[in-house]
């Protein structure tokens, strides 16, 4: 069991749990700001890619020599002409047989997606390089794309790395019989399917597509004319980045120098070891001189990886009071035509998150990654979480509606309930603490849950044209990425922990030097007052250095919701280092044992004296170094790193209201309540924008976004004009509340803030959807849910059609109905190309249907 | 090439560009505007808006040579005497910026949209910052920055706020520069 604190009451500390303002916002409100692109050195060459406008062919030909007389041209460079580039390093083989085909920054050959890079030029400006680029001539020999994830495993299909013999990545199972952490799936479900008295629902879902689509397009500076050369990139990942080039290109670690300056958000996006940073770090040492890479818009939508894209399909099994029996969830996950740097490993992370809340007896994961011609996928906010919790949360709704039960009841029935903490999971995680009640009785209370319900009925009998939908998210995440140990269980390359230093300065001042590396998460203000608490110091006379592998030489970097409790924790045992270490001299300059001293608001203490001496006067002692104890050496600074035993696990209930019109499908948000469970927060302000972003981005991929791509495999959502972000105008005013369970796993007691939103927001949105129109006959919309889509969902439904998503018995079919419910309602004539044909893909339905909202 | 003469936040550059530079290229290559951001190649983002005149402009949108003879007010010219604009002041208390990227756009066309609408409802400041993309935020302390930017310049302007009152909700009065100021 675990406690559950009164926010309003529970106030420890004096800086922990302040609305601070932030430290950062200072040069970003008045524009003096550091971006990479802003950067601008002596001599400094810009750099212009071409790139393939094919998804898959052989390059026969291609001559630089037209780019080379154009005027400002220093120099143009096909694949060829890079004999020193290696192939891009995968972090995660997520099995021994995985297979990983070679991805060199420049492609030498043939190009295996569209917006592949295939030339680079230098010039002495931009726009010379540009104009430049469009001088190279080349030929290609088209081949056969594959975009289909089901086409791609088909026998015969083309195969997109011939040399692996396979289209398939791998295929990662977690069976919690074989384990030990739980029964078989497989013989939970097949004894269901015998049983009068349990029901056996299946469902596909298919996971669109998405981008990242940070606000600052990714650029890289290279400067080689030192002997360490120096990167500045538009990166989450300065230090994870140094140790790949390391790797991979042939450089040594101690010659590199990577700085992240000011960076324009990344939610995973920017969680990557690019082909840019290695093209633009090699053309710099062929010239000698410094040079720049900055993509378009355009460029970064085609180029830098996608997320998400997963057909998911879900069996759960139940008895008819609701118990579930078991969950088998097999997955197809689309790589896009080559790994990224943890890409084969995001879909794995969900294998822990599908089992939710729930105590599911019986269950069972399997993922079977696949390459396609299209442009990677690899984390994405939320990173295989909002994945699992999408096809969790809605299975829940699937079932409450098969057993007429109210969703909200069954949840209740099969949650883990707070005097159950510390609870080892079916996928075999320990949850330490929670409160699952406590946040939906909160949420339900904001949402006025029980009002809108009767609302809905009585629109129901009236058969209102617009209807009102409720839908429900009860979720868990695990966050803190990660524990060392689990991370090599699960082969991937690197640790989990984090590293802090604190310099303490003779005038008083402190530098908290952090290798979790921030990009508009607000590190500056939060470790100030981690630190300000710690140390018993002044926010103001705190500074927070990071980004800069040679000023915070350590570091995983920020991704994962795991600064806070992974760095933030590591902030804190480095400010108890200096504690310790300053007790040994605050002890010799009072002449004082120190049993008898206590630390408190940056004080030592002689017990039951007014004797005191505060932690700036031993900061200055110590640089003076007159009248130290014998053998103590003259300094408090202290590092710590913290390699955490186990992830947290942030919860709450989101509840959305939408208001669906069924004669036009237009989906408007009424309202929208979380109550989020994030432990310990350090800063209230921070962290509520951290959730408002991040609902934004869940409600996006539920409603608006959508990687599409045409049948050539060409990205036709690959401007901001095609690839709707949400404005504004487009998104509600969100009603936010707090429970605090404060997590056992670390010190600080926070759990981790910045994927929640997302998370759990996208099956609150789409639950919400179906449940305006369930009563119609729709049983599931595909996502994004545009005003056609869901329109056509219930023109399907009236028609006796089947309706999106709602796959019958039939066995192991895999194809997504979504294709089916498509050519059922086109009445254009054009014959349907047989499901196991190439050219037969779902997302080109999608993409002839969508973008309507 | 072709000659500009212009005005960019408070001081005079006269130059010779190529007619197709940009005007947001010509603020960060020749001038060093750099606080001013390129974050998307179609217009839609509107992280490039800077005062053209006054008015809010997507620097994307308009050549350097189309600016000629005019006088361009940025991020980097908001704040007078070392005092921050009630906008900018508005964002930081709210904490409507993450990143920051699209901060620069859309402090000014948050400014723009006061000077049109003194008194905004959420629902108008939500459509007036329709061209504006933040990818961070939500938007939710976006909207709640305007409206604590509306109230505090209002207070500073009590006789322009009284006259703005009784103008007709979204009807843009002909000059409340004074407020601005």
């Amino acid at each position: 069991m675990t406690a559950t604190l009164d926010p309003a009451v529970e106030t420890p500390t004096v800086e922990i749990g302040r609305e601070r303002r932030r430290k950062e916002d200072a040069h970003l409100i008045t524009g003096a700001t550091r971006w990479t692109d802003n950067m601008v050195l002596p001599g400094m060459v810009h750099l212009a890619m071409l790139r393939s406008p094919h998804a898959h062919a052989k390059i026969t030909s291609v001559s630089v020599a037209g780019a080379l007389d154009l005027p400002g041209v220093v120099g143009a460079w096909t694949g060829a002409d890079f004999p020193e580039q290696a192939g891009l390093p995968c972090a995660w083989p997520i099995t021994a047989d995985m297979k990983s085909p070679v991805r060199l920054p420049v492609a030498v050959d043939a190009v295996k997606h569209a917006g592949e890079i295939i030339a680079v030029v230098a010039a002495r400006t931009k726009a010379e390089a540009v104009d430049a680029v469009e001088a190279i001539t080349l030929d290609y020999e088209p081949l056969p794309v594959v975009l289909d994830m089901q086409a791609a495993l088909a026998d015969g299909a083309t195969l997109i790395h011939p040399e692996l013999g396979t289209n398939e990545n791998a295929v990662w199972v977690f069976d919690s019989g074989t384990a030990g952490t739980g029964g078989s799936a497989v013989d939970a479900l097949a004894a269901a399917a015998d049983d009068p008295d349990q029901v056996v629902v299946e469902r596909t879902f298919r996971q669109q597509r998405l981008i990242p689509a940070f606000m600052e397009p990714r650029s890289t500076v290279v400067d080689p004319t030192s002997d360490q050369i120096t990167i500045w990139s538009a990166t989450q990942i300065p230090h994870v980045m140094r140790v790949l080039i390391a790797l991979s290109q042939g450089i040594p670690e101690h010659k590199l120098r990577v700085i992240a300056p000011d960076v324009g958000g990344g939610f995973g996006g920017k969680l990557q070891l690019t082909p840019e940073e290695v093209v633009t770090m090699m053309v710099a040492r062929k010239l000698n001189k410094p040079a720049k890479y900055t993509e378009t818009r355009s460029e970064s939508l085609i180029s830098a990886h996608h997320g998400r894209d997963q057909i998911q399909r879900l069996r759960m099994s139940a008895r008819r009071d609701g118990t579930i029996t078991g969950f088998d969830v097999d997955l197809l996950a689309d790589m896009g035509a080559y790994l990224g740097t943890v890409g084969p490993g995001v879909p794995i992370l969900g294998a822990f998150m599908f089992n939710a809340i729930y105590k599911i007896p019986a269950y069972r994961f399997t993922c079977t990654n696949v390459f396609t011609n299209k442009t990677i996928t690899d984390a994405y906010r939320g990173a295989g979480r909002p994945e699992a919790t999408f096809g969790v949360e809605r299975m829940m709704d699937e079932l409450a509606a098969e057993l007429g039960m109210e969703p909200m009841e069954l949840r209740k029935k099969n949650w883990i309930t707070h005097d159950e903490f510390p609870f080892t999971t079916v996928a075999g995680l320990t949850y330490d603490s929670g409160n699952y009640e406590a946040a939906t009785d909160q949420a339900v209370g904001l949402f006025k849950y029980d009002e809108l319900r009767a609302e809905q009925s009585r629109r129901r009998a009236a058969n209102d044209p617009v209807q009102l939908g409720i839908g429900i998210s009860t979720f868990t995440e695990m966050c803190g990425l990660a524990p060392s140990r689990v991370l090599g269980s699960l082969s991937y390359a690197a640790g989990g922990w984090e590293s802090a230093s604190i310099r303490m300065l003779p005038t008083g001042g402190v530098e908290v030097i952090t290798g979790a590396s921030a990009h508009g998460q607000g590190h500056e203000t939060a470790w100030s007052q981690i630190v300000a608490d710690e140390l018993g110091v002044p926010f103001d006379s705190i500074t927070v250095i990071h980004g800069d592998t040679q000023s915070a030489p350590k570091g995983m970097d920020t991704y994962g919701s795991r600064s806070l409790v992974v760095g933030g924790v590591a902030v804190v045992k480095a400010a108890q280092k200096v504690v310790a270490k300053a007790k040994v001299i605050a002890a010799h300059l009072l002449e004082a044992s120190e049993d008898d001293l206590e630390f408190a608001g940056g004080k030592f203490s002689v017990k039951g004296t007014d004797t005191s001496l505060g932690i700036a006067e031993i900061a200055w002692a110590t640089f003076a170094a007159h009248n130290l104890p014998d053998g103590i050496e003259p300094s408090l600074d202290s590092e710590a790193t913290f390699d955490p035993d186990n992830f947290s696990y942030p919860h709450g209930t989101h509840l959305c209201a939408t208001e669906v019109d069924t004669e036009t499908g237009k989906v408007t948000i009424r309202s929208y309540v979380c109550v989020d469970d994030i432990g310990v927060v350090v800063n209230p302000l921070i962290a509520d924008g951290q959730i408002h972003g991040g609902l934004a981005q869940g409600i996006a991929q539920a409603l608006y976004e959508e990687a599409q791509y045409s049948e050539d495999g060409q990205l036709t959502s690959g401007t901001f004009v095609d690839y709707l972000l949400p404005t504004a105008a487009d998104l509600p005013s969100f009603t936010l509340g707090r429970t605090i369970t404060p997590s056992t796993t670390n010190p600080l007691g926070a759990k981790g803030v910045g994927e929640a939103g997302t998370i759990a927001s996208t099956p609150a949105v789409v639950n919400a959807v179906i449940d305006a129109i369930r009563h119609l006959g729709v049983t599931d919309v595909e996502m994004p849910c545009t005003p056609q889509r869901v329109w056509r969902a219930i023109q399907d439904a009236k028609s006796g059609s089947s309706s999106s998503g709602s796959s019958g018995s039939s066995g192991e079919e895999r194809v997504p109905v979504a294709g089916a419910q498509v050519e059922g309602v086109l009445s254009t004539g054009v014959p349907t190309a047989p499901a196991d044909d190439a050219g037969s893909n779902p997302d080109q339905n999608h993409s002839s249907n969508g973008g309507s909202a | 090439m072709t000659a500009l003469s212009i005005k960019v936040d408070g001081v005079r550059y006269s130059d010779e560009v190529e007619p197709r530079m940009l005007l947001v290229q010509y603020l960060r290559e020749k001038l060093g505007k750099v606080g001013t951001v390129i974050g998307c190649d179609t217009s839609n983002c509107g992280a490039c808006t800077v005062h053209l005149d006054g008015k809010s402009v997507k620097s994307c949108s308009v050549l350097a040579v189309q600016a000629n003879g005019s006088e361009v007010t940025t991020i980097e010219g908001l704040a007078t005497k070392g005092q921050l604009h009630p906008m900018q002041q508005a964002f930081h208390q709210c904490h409507a910026l993450q990143c920051g990227f699209c901060t620069p756009g859309m402090i000014m066309q948050s400014i723009s949209l006061l000077q049109e609408n003194p008194h905004p409802t959420e629902h108008q400041i939500r459509e007036g910052l329709e061209g504006n993309i933040c990818r961070c935020t939500g938007y939710q302390n976006i909207v709640a920055a305007v409206q604590a930017a509306a109230g505090e310049m209002a207070a500073a302007a009590p006789a322009e706020a009284g006259r703005h009152a009784l103008a007709t909700a979204g009807a843009a009065p002909a000059d409340s520069s004074g407020v601005l100021a």
